[in-house]
Formats: C-alpha cells, structure tokens, sequence
C-alpha cells in the first residue's frame, strides 16, 4: 500500500476522552471499593482478641521438677519439654562433634548461660510432629515412635527422618527458680 | 432467549476450544451483554440486580459468622458476643448480616410492589412470578431461623410462639410439632437443627433465583407502560444501559444499607434480644422482625387459633393466585386510573396492618386489625376481579419508543427520536 493513499479517513483516538477518564475512574474506585469490602473479612481470619490473650506468656516454677525428670507444659497451644538434665546428660550433649550433626548445633547454644541444667523445647518431633517418648534412644534424650527419629540430650536429632533439632521457644529466667514461657529476656 | 439466537463468537483460539464444550460465554452474552431490554425501565427494575447483591452478601457474612459461631444453646449467646468483642471486625460481619437481612426484605417488597403496580405478575410471566413467591417463604423461613441463633429472649420465644403455630393443625399438629423441636420444648435440638436449615436454605433460595432470572429471560422485561417491545427501537442492550444502572442501583442501596450498619445498627432489632433465653420468663411484649409485622397483625386478627394460622398463610398463598385473580386486560396500573387509587389504598393498608403488627393485641388496635385483614382479602378476592371488568383503562401508548420519545410529527408515522440509540439491537 502506498504511504500517499493512507489517508486519514478513519478518526484516530488520539486524545483521551471524557468517556475513557470515566472508566478509568470508576475501575478505579470499584478496586478500592472491592479491596476495602474484602480486607475487614481477611482481618476476621486472623487469630482474635480473646485468643491473643490466651497467647500471653506463662510463668513455669522449676522448684517441683526433679533431676532427671521432664516436665510437659502448654504455650499458645504447642507443647513444651521442660527438661532437668543430670550431670551424665549435659556431659553427653556437650562432648559431640558439632559439624557432625545433621543440624549443627553447640549445646550452649541451646541453654541460658550459667543454666545448663534446664533444656527447654517444643515437644513435637520436626518429622510429622509426633510427641517423642523421653528417656528412650540410643542417646537417652528423645526417641519418636512415629517413625524412629532419635534426639539426644539437647534435643538435637542424631537419627532417623527428622530434618532439624527440636526448637527452643522463646524464654527467661524471671529468677533461678521461675522461667517466663513466651518472653525474651528483658532488657 | 428464545428468540434471541446468540450472535457470539469467540475471539481467541482457547474461546472457541473452550465454547464449543461449554458455550457458557455465549449464555453469558446473550443473556446479559446482548439481551434487549425496554428502553423506559425507572429504578424500580434495578431492584432485582440489588436482591441478587443482598442475597451474596447474606451468604458471605454468613459464612464468615459460621466460622466464629457455635450453635448450642449453652453457648450461642456468648458465642455472638465473642464475635462482636473478639473476633477482628467481628462487630461489623454482624451487624451486615443483621441489618442485611432488613435491607433483603426493603428490598424484595419494593420489587413486590412494583410487580403488582406494573402486572408483571400477569401472562406470559406467571411462572416467573410464582417462582418469585417461592423465594419470598424460603426468605421468611431462612430469617425465622437465622433470628432464632443469637439465643436471646426475642429468638426463644419467637421461636417458641411460631413453631407452636403447627399444633393448631388438628390430629397431627402437636407431632408435627414435637418433631420441629426435637423434644418436648424449643432447646438445644432445636437450635441445631435451625443453625442447620438457615445455613442450607440459602443456596436452595440461589437455586431457585437460577429458575427466576431464566424464567425472565424467555419474554424478557416488563415495562413501565406494560406493553411488549415491538420492534428493535423500542430496547436497549443490557449491556451497557441495564449493567450500569443496575451497579449504580446497588451502590447508592449499599450507602442506605452502611447508613444503618454504621449508625443505627441495633435500631431495626429488638433490645430484649440482648438478654439470653430464660424459658422462665416471657417478654411482656414478643414481636417478630418488622418485616413478618403485617402477618403477625393478620394472626392475631382471628380470635380463633387455627383460623389466625389459616389467614396468615392465606395472606401469602392469595399472592399464588394474583395471575388468575387480575382480570384485567391491561397490565400497567399507570393506564388504570381507578385501580391506581385501590393499589396505594392496599398499599396503606399493607403498612397499617405492619404498624398494627407492633402493638399490643388490646383495645381498638384488634378492631382495627380486623379491618385491615378483611380490606387485605378484599383487595385481592373482590377488587382484583371486579375491577378488571368494570374499569376503563387509559389508552395504551402504540409503542414503548412513543411512550418515551412522544409521537413524532415527522415522517409519515415514524418516531424520528433514533438519533440517541445507535446501538438499539433489532
């Protein structure tokens, strides 16, 4: 086609009109309007004001748990291990060659300082999440019956499909007798 | 749709694959982007696009409240007030799903009315019409039950004085009854199976929409003057004339609707439903929602048991018959000078017969009530048929173009008003 016979017979939308600001207003003013609607039904979802408050730190006395003995407690709904661990236990968890591990971990990293008598873990095993039977494996920590992980004494995982170590919640030390599930220490 | 052939062809590759086994984008089409629509519809037809948002936004609050409500009548109370002081906006998916249902039944007796004004009731739109009423009682039975959840004195005993409504029925009424409450009184059982039906009442009441709206789109839209589109001038395309005046419909609706949501939340309740059920104590004053008010004031008109429950019903069944009961020729009150006065008298009466419904069942007010109850049979039993016969109607318009445009003196005959509808769909 030859450029001189391209005329200009049809009208070109050049310029934007009234008709275009108006849609373009109104598609914008329905996806406000649409994510305004939608947003106070995605908030109803999140957990609410009474279960938040459930969700507030406990306080743990330690006085009551003997050595050797492992304690069982809720936070939020997940259970925890409260663990006072003999001398043999803390000498077996810190006598292991780090980088061997499947979730390299040095055991002080998983107590407070000064305070390597009480281990504290969630409870559930980081395969499917099972409750592991305490005192059992071949390292007399945690062995899960599910489908045969094996925990040590600082609730690191030395076999079977478990993936990492059992994870420490948050806590404190309120004094030596009293821990604060759920609450970091204070500055 | 029948006599519109789809006139839809798919643009890409993947339409027409997908078309060719599921042609629902050409139903989609023809039914709401193509389909001719009468040229003179007011806002009272934007009133069923309004219902179809009030009855998804019932289902979505509804849902949502599902998921915080528990429906034992140890804890449905307190469950209600775990959602308006707990849960996160929880106030506010209660209250549109209250106030949502006031604003259902404001809106399903606009569109009821506008049916008897225009006689959209009338051939060839009866089925439509009582597939309409079908879902009037499945909405009167969904907001009975739904009213009943929140386990305050107004629902027990709401619940208590309507299911109790059945033992008038003779022989069988006190089972039937004993069988709706699951037991020897309104309670638990009652409550769950009530949680149960209100949950599933809804989609029944989606369904039977499905049938309304397809009912419709066989002869299509009435009109303000009653008479059917003739030819291509008389009608626009739904789309875009009917779909942006439908969504601007339902946008000033939602502000009327906030306005009660967010000021007067509780005005349209009744306070006595904020104290839970004591089946020791009776309120001194039980009364439904404001919208069963003109039924409950025909219930209590008939000093006798059965006969209450019977008129009731009647009230709503004589609807059934309205197709049949109008006999006359000419279908839109606005060429019917004399039933026009008798319509807006029915419809004082249908409001009187609501304010009645309010008021203690003492003194003038049953007399009155009487009256009333009697002018609501007589309108459609005596009225409707009469006045068919014996009135003589405006002359009708010789088209809906004309009716708008007004007779052009141009042309031999033709309306010369097409300039501003050059997309009028033959």
């Amino acid at each position: 086609m030859l450029e001189s016979q391209v005329a200009e017979t049809t009208t070109h939308v050049a310029e934007p009109t009234r008709r275009d600001f108006l849609y373009i207003a109104t598609g914008a003013a329905a996806v406000v309007g649409g994510a305004t609607l939608v947003w106070p039904f995605v908030q109803s979802l999140a957990p609410d004001a009474a279960t938040v408050a459930a969700g507030a730190p406990v306080e743990v006395d330690l006085t009551p748990i003997a050595e050797g003995q492992i304690v069982k407690v809720f936070w939020r709904g997940k259970l925890i291990f409260i663990r006072h661990r003999t001398a043999e236990e803390i000498k077996a968890a810190e006598d292991v060659n780090v980088a061997s591990l499947r979730d390299p971990q040095a055991d002080s990293a998983r107590v407070k300082p000064g305070k390597a008598q009480w281990l504290i873990v969630y409870g559930n095993c980081t395969h499917l999440g099972c409750v592991p039977l305490g005192q059992q494996g071949e390292y007399h920590g945690w062995f899960c019956p599910c489908h045969g992980s094996i925990f040590d004494t600082s609730g690191r995982v030395r076999g079977g499909p478990a993936p990492i170590n059992l994870p420490i919640p948050p806590y404190t030390f309120a004094s030596d007798t009293k821990i604060v599930i759920g609450q970091e220490a204070t500055a | 749709m029948s006599d519109h052939p789809t006139t839809y062809v798919p643009k890409s590759a993947f339409g027409k694959w997908f078309e060719s086994r599921l042609p629902i984008a050409g139903l989609v089409h023809s039914s709401f982007i193509a389909f001719p629509v009468p040229r003179n519809l007011t806002y009272f037809w934007t009133f069923g696009a309004i219902l179809a948002f009030m009855l998804v936004a019932q289902i979505v609050t509804g849902v949502f409240l599902a998921m915080y409500y528990t429906p034992n009548a140890g804890m449905a109370f307190q469950s209600v007030e775990h959602i308006m002081r707990d849960v996160n906006y929880g106030w506010l998916i209660r209250y549109l799903h209250a106030n949502g249902a006031s604003m259902f039944f404001v809106a399903v007796y606009v569109h009821i009315f506008r049916n008897f004004y225009y006689g959209s009731y009338k051939a060839p739109r009866e089925v439509l019409y009582i597939l309409g009423v079908i879902i009037f009682l499945l909405m009167m039975a969904t907001a009975f039950m739904g009213y009943v959840l929140p386990w305050g004195q107004m629902s027990f005993w709401g619940a208590t004085v309507i299911t109790n409504l059945f033992s008038a029925i003779p022989v069988v009424g006190e089972t039937i009854v004993s069988f709706l409450w699951g037991g020897y009184s309104v309670g638990n059982p009652t409550l769950n199976r009530f949680f149960s039906l209100h949950f599933l009442l809804p989609f029944m009441i989606f369904g039977v929409v499905i049938l309304h709206v397809w009912a419709l789109h066989v002869p299509g839209q009435n009109n303000p003057t009653g008479i059917p589109i003739k030819s291509g001038k008389d009608a626009v395309p739904f789309t875009p004339y009917a779909t942006i005046k439908d969504i601007f419909a339902v946008v000033v609706f939602m502000i009327f609707f906030a306005w009660w949501v967010f000021y007067i939340p509780n005005y349209l309740g009744h306070a006595d439903n904020y104290i839970p059920a004591n089946p020791a104590v009776t309120p001194s004053h039980i009364v439904p929602e404001w919208y069963f008010l003109p039924f409950y004031a025909i219930l209590r008109a008939i000093p006798d048991k059965l006969g209450g429950v019977i008129a009731m019903f009647a009230a709503i069944a004589v609807w059934f018959l309205m197709p049949w009961l109008d006999t006359s020729k000419v279908r839109s009150t606005a060429y019917r000078p004399l039933y026009k006065q008798f319509f807006w008298v029915f419809v004082a009466v249908c409001v009187l017969l609501g304010w009645l419904g309010s008021k203690p069942a003492e003194g003038w007010y049953v007399v009155v009530s009487q009256i009333a109850t009697a002018y609501y049979f007589i309108h459609f039993l005596v009225i409707l048929p009469v006045l068919g016969f014996v009135e003589r109607p405006l002359p009708l318009p010789n088209s809906i173009l004309e009716s708008v445009m007004g007779v052009q003196k141009v042309g031999a005959g033709m309306p010369a008003g097409a300039n501003a509808a050059p997309q009028s769909k033959g």
